[in-house]
């Protein structure tokens, strides 16, 4: 998909970057950002991340003379004459790198890219044990890279990689140059990027964290394991702090005061909980059991509410939590345990052993059944992540189409994609915001659903 | 050559979800413009109905940027 438009975009460029006697295969160049906006990004199909301003650009710890330049063969490279691949070069912007970027999680929240908020970073490694450090220990840049290395970690477009080599120093502080990756193609013929981190000249193989996901998303076990207070934990800790006060507030008016007309933050609450508690509980539990199952199912609802609302306000560091596949997994195995543990012999009756069909159809539609047992939650998360991460990426794109004009036409591209983008974002954000109400709603609704199916009394002839 | 399939096999999904939640907009019309009094309940059903089928699009649609 993005491989094509990327490499027509590559061949339009082609005249004037050889002019400007850089290469761009296969390099890394960190530190740059345009206004307010970094693109960093993972990408998958060997392009070149975004160009830059030069101005106010701090690079006093890189040394770009005396680069050795032997070690660097394989790579690919356009023409000589180019200062190594820590060097500035004008490259175009990512629009899948950045969108990936935007919404993966990382190890520090910054604000609008000028306010990092460190984050408590606990790395395990089997050769090396525990770390607990600040992530501030990285001197943490521009594009969420660092410049400092820590016992070995070092951080690389907002997340921390170990570097799996030896011959890096694993024991306290290094100031490093920057990161260069390089595009290879694993065993099953996909392509895969790999990234390197510079240190007195030569490459370091860098390691990602460990993902328990069996190398599905291009992850699997590696060297080290990230138990990090990261983006996506502190914003959970704040929007269940924020759910907190103010259904404290809302529950100590209704103590104290109970028969008059709600005031304040209970007008906002109010309907919702009502809504939830006479629409989706009572229908779907029956109103006699509806009570032990209603803080479960206004917490599902507020808390994906809460955080579908925190990932679309864009200066907050963009933390995309509810997007995760991890967090809604979670979420799913709540609702898989709450279902099952609740569900009486009816239930389980129906499904292995159904009534009411001939006895030779029955183990073939147990076993169907029993597959479902596991679709149903599956099919949770994968509709909540997938709804809110492609509301997420819509957005970035359409933010994307400036930088992508403002590299075909320069200024005046820029100024064209401002206005073709300021409208879709709006629209695609009011959208978001709907999107947003409506998978906490059905999650709510299906939880409820699925719960009220456990419970119920049968009555049979 | 498999991002192009991949491309296509969303926008297929695409094609799907978009005559299903077509259809259950248009028989919710219809029944709220029967029954204009219902047309609460109808709507809650609608809604929830259209997650679903959005849901399955958004399935097919995550599956086939992991496979490119």
């Amino acid at each position: 998909m993005a491989e094509a438009q990327q490499s027509k975009s590559r061949d339009l460029k082609k005249a004037t970057r050889h002019e400007l006697n850089h290469d761009h295969e296969e390099h890394d160049h960190s530190g740059h950002d345009h206004s307010g906006h970094d693109h960093s990004g993972h990408d998958h199909s060997g392009h070149d991340h975004s160009g830059h301003d030069h101005s106010g650009h701090d690079h006093s710890g890189h040394d770009h003379s005396g680069h050795d330049h032997s070690n660097h063969s394989n790579a690919n490279h356009h023409g000589g004459g180019h200062d190594g691949p820590c060097g500035h070069h004008e490259g175009e912007y990512d629009p899948t790198g950045t969108a990936i970027h935007h919404i993966s999680d990382g190890n520090v929240y910054s604000i609008l890219d000028a306010v990092r908020i460190p984050l408590p970073t606990f790395l395990y490694a089997p050769e090396q044990g525990w770390d607990f450090f600040m992530s501030n220990k990285f001197d943490i840049g521009h594009h969420e890279d660092g410049h400092k290395s820590y016992n070995g970690y070092v951080m690389h477009h907002g997340s921390a990689y170990r570097v799996a080599d030896k011959g890096f120093p694993m024991e306290g502080s290094v100031a490093h140059d920057c990161f260069t990756h390089k595009t290879i193609k694993d065993a099953k013929g996909k392509d895969k990027v790999i990234d390197y981190v510079m240190y007195n000249g030569k490459e370091y193989k860098l390691d990602a964290r460990s993902t328990f996901d069996g190398g599905l998303l291009g992850g699997g076990i590696t060297s080290f394991y990230d138990y990090s207070i990261s983006k996506n934990v502190l914003s959970m800790i704040l929007v269940a702090l924020i759910l907190f006060f103010l259904f404290r507030k809302a529950a100590r008016a209704y103590k104290t005061n109970p028969n008059r007309a709600p005031k304040g933050i209970q007008n906002f609450l109010e309907p919702m909980f009502l809504f939830i508690r006479d629409e989706v509980a009572i229908p779907f539990i029956g109103d006699k059991k509806y009570m032990k199952y209603l803080p479960l199912l206004m917490s599902i609802f507020f808390f994906i509410l809460g955080l579908n609302l925190w990932g679309q306000v864009p200066f907050f560091g963009s933390t995309n939590v509810t997007g995760n596949l991890t967090f809604t997994m979670i979420l799913a195995v709540i609702v898989f345990f709450v279902v099952n543990l609740s569900g009486n012999k009816d239930y389980w009756k129906h499904i292995f052993w159904m009534p009411g069909v001939p006895t030779f159809v029955k183990p073939l539609l147990s076993v169907v059944e029993g597959m479902s047992l596991f679709i149903k939650p599956l099919t949770l998360m994968l509709r909540l992540a997938g709804n809110i991460s492609a509301g997420h990426i819509a957005i970035l794109s359409f933010v994307g189409l400036i930088f992508i004009f403002g590299d075909l036409y320069g200024s005046l591209g820029n100024g064209i994609g401002t206005l073709l983008a300021v409208p879709l974002t709006l629209f695609m954000m009011a959208i978001e915001l709907i999107v947003a109400f409506v998978q906490a709603f059905v999650f709510t609704i299906l939880t409820a659903s699925y719960i009220g199916a456990a419970i119920e009394e049968h009555d049979h002839h | 050559m498999t991002g192009t399939l991949a491309a296509i096999g969303a926008g297929l999904a695409v094609i799907g979800a978009g005559i299903g939640i077509g259809m259950v907009g248009g028989r919710a019309m219809d029944a709220i413009a029967r029954q204009p009094e219902a047309s609460g309940d109808i709507r809650s059903a609608m809604i929830l109905m259209a997650a679903f089928v959005e849901g399955a699009a958004l399935i097919a649609i995550l599956l086939s940027i992991f496979m490119s």
